[in-house]
């Protein structure tokens, strides 16, 4: 690990300025906000990230989870992964959310890893952890090892000639399906980007992962109030059947009435570059019956443009299968 | 029994021979006493050393100050930055307890409490936890005052190496407080962050149940 500097902030202001000066805030920032560290210490021990100055964030006043005058939720930056997870409001109106989260890592990640710090999870593409060896996203220009190597894990969608590797998290599939908004204090002010515009697909800059800019901070996620009368899930496949990324994970929101949807929210994990939204898939949902073909019809629309690597090819079948088991159990009548 | 026999095993009680009535879990069990006596020996030495910068450390360049409380005492040091929470417990305080695995968050074996709350100890720069409580094995019982999970390991042969049990068992007592429900596939999912490379998982579980039910019995009773 290469020496850096160690600073704790106690505002906001703080902290945007401590991090304004940065070259940039994507891959290889040389000034980076730590909370959590499940993400960052481990990429410092592989040098992957090398940053000259760290800024301990966790003692800025973002732990709170609160109702909002909407009934939406509001839910602060530095709230760990656990937290959230169990919070009652959240098990019972969020329940997809919930669950994501409890899909992912172990109890001691979770108790550690923080909202924003899992928006900014990292890929677990093999490459990109191993300096060794060439990759688009750590090193621009030096090629990508993945496209032609060991794939097996990667993206199906989203991908480009220039990187293929997968957004690891669970919990921003579960923010997609949520239309979450990601709320930002920086050098120019307040901004909130939707879930959906937060994360950049790799095209030919995958250094680029997110719209962030140096002293950017993000303070808050929202969620917006639950839809009424809808019901939540998210179905995580995996080699593993716990502490396992997803080869295939899907996030449902889904309104029906009478057997028949009238709203649905659909997002795609463990096959895409970014949190992937199938709003191809909800088309073929809304105000349908809720039957197995026409689930068929929303998972072939979510994977239409599916362009598999050379080991992954069944993750379109997979993903396909997960999108359609969760709608089952989602829609079926208690 | 004859007399002869009698008193040969009486001398070779009075002999102190520890050792002489060995089964696999009581070696294990004084391994593990042995490794907590070795650990306490510094850990007098570091808190006396407190109200002087510690000598044990050598000055290194870019070393910063650190206050940690540690098993509810408190320790001044100076560490580079990049120590982690792990490597400051095992090689400044010689709280040798926690163990290094995989370094990265993978195995559960550096698990501590902060705060109360489970986290891998190597995924954390003990610079951060300055006004945290850290609790470490050490914190949890010792030789002549285990935890009942402690005992609970003990007796029901819950390890083979060892290596990875002071992990567990920092995971299971944290467990305890978390909402994890009464089946043995709820306690295994968990117990995911802990990895046995021996795979003792099954008397892990056991263990762990035995106390839960236990507690439960008597909170009913």
């Amino acid at each position: 690990m290469k020496l850096f500097e160690l600073s704790r902030v106690d505002d906001p202001d703080q902290a945007i300025a401590a991090c304004a000066k940065a070259a940039t805030a994507q891959q290889g920032a040389d000034i980076r906000f730590i909370a959590g560290g499940t993400t960052l210490i481990d990429l410092m021990k592989l040098n992957v990230e090398t940053p000259q100055k760290v800024i301990d964030v966790t003692h800025l006043p973002f732990g709170k989870i609160e109702t909002l005058p909407d009934g939406g939720l509001k839910i602060g930056a530095m709230v760990r992964n656990s937290e959230l997870a169990y919070h009652p409001i959240v098990r019972k109106d969020y329940a997809v959310l919930s669950q994501a989260i409890l899909a992912g890592a172990s109890p001691q990640l979770r108790n550690m890893a923080t909202t924003a710090g899992n928006l900014l999870q990292r890929t677990r593409c093999m490459y990109f952890r191993d300096t060794a060896m060439p990759c688009n996203k750590r090193e621009p220009g030096s090629g990508c090892a993945a496209i032609t190597g060991v794939n097996r894990s990667l993206a199906i969608l989203g991908t480009s000639e220039h990187c293929v590797a997968t957004n690891p998290s669970d919990m921003n599939v579960a923010l997609a399906a949520l239309e979450a908004i990601i709320h930002i204090q920086g050098t120019k002010g307040e901004r909130s980007v939707s879930i959906g515009d937060f994360h950049l697909l790799p095209g030919d800059t995958p250094q680029r992962e997110t719209v962030l800019e140096p002293g950017d901070l993000i303070t808050h996620v929202t969620l917006p109030p639950s839809a009424p009368g809808s019901r939540s899930l998210y179905l995580k496949l995996r080699d593993r059947a716990s502490y396992e990324f997803a080869l295939a994970s899907t996030a449902v929101v889904v309104t029906a009435l009478d057997g028949k949807i009238t709203r649905a929210r659909v997002a795609l994990g463990g096959v895409g570059t970014k949190p992937w939204r199938s709003t191809e898939a909800e088309t073929e949902l809304t105000d349908q019956l809720a039957t197995e073909a026409v689930f068929r019809k929303a998972a072939d629309a979510a994977l239409r443009d599916a362009k598999p690597q050379s080991q992954n090819g069944f993750k379109v079948e997979l993903a396909k299968r997960c999108l359609v088991h969760a709608l089952k159990l989602v829609t079926q009548t208690a | 029994m004859s007399d002869q026999n009698q008193k040969e095993e009486k001398s070779e009680l009075e002999d102190g021979s520890q050792f002489a009535k060995s089964t696999r879990r009581t070696f294990l069990s004084r391994l593990g006493m042995a490794g907590l006596l070795v650990s306490t020996r510094p850990m007098i030495g570091e808190s006396a050393r407190a109200e002087s910068p510690a000598p044990s450390t050598p000055e290194l360049e870019g070393a910063i100050p650190v206050t940690l409380r540690v098993n509810g005492k408190k320790y001044d040091l100076r560490i580079d930055p990049r120590t982690t929470l792990l490597d400051c417990l095992r090689e400044h305080l010689h709280l040798t307890g926690s163990k290094k695995g995989c370094d990265h968050g993978q195995c559960g074996a550096c698990t501590v409490h902060i705060n109360g709350r489970r986290v891998n100890s190597c995924l954390c720069f003990a610079a951060m936890y300055q006004s945290d409580e850290i609790t470490t094995i050490e914190g949890v019982g010792q030789p002549e005052n285990l935890h009942p999970m402690q005992k609970a390991f003990v007796s029901h042969d819950a390890y083979q190496c060892g290596y990875c049990t002071s992990g567990q068992i920092m995971s299971a007592v944290a467990m305890l407080k978390e909402p994890c429900g009464p089946e043995d596939a709820e306690v295994k999912e968990f117990m995911s962050g802990n990895i046995c490379r021996c795979g003792a998982y099954q008397n892990i579980v056991a263990a762990i149940q035995s106390l839960r039910q236990g507690t439960a019995k008597e909170k009913q009773a």
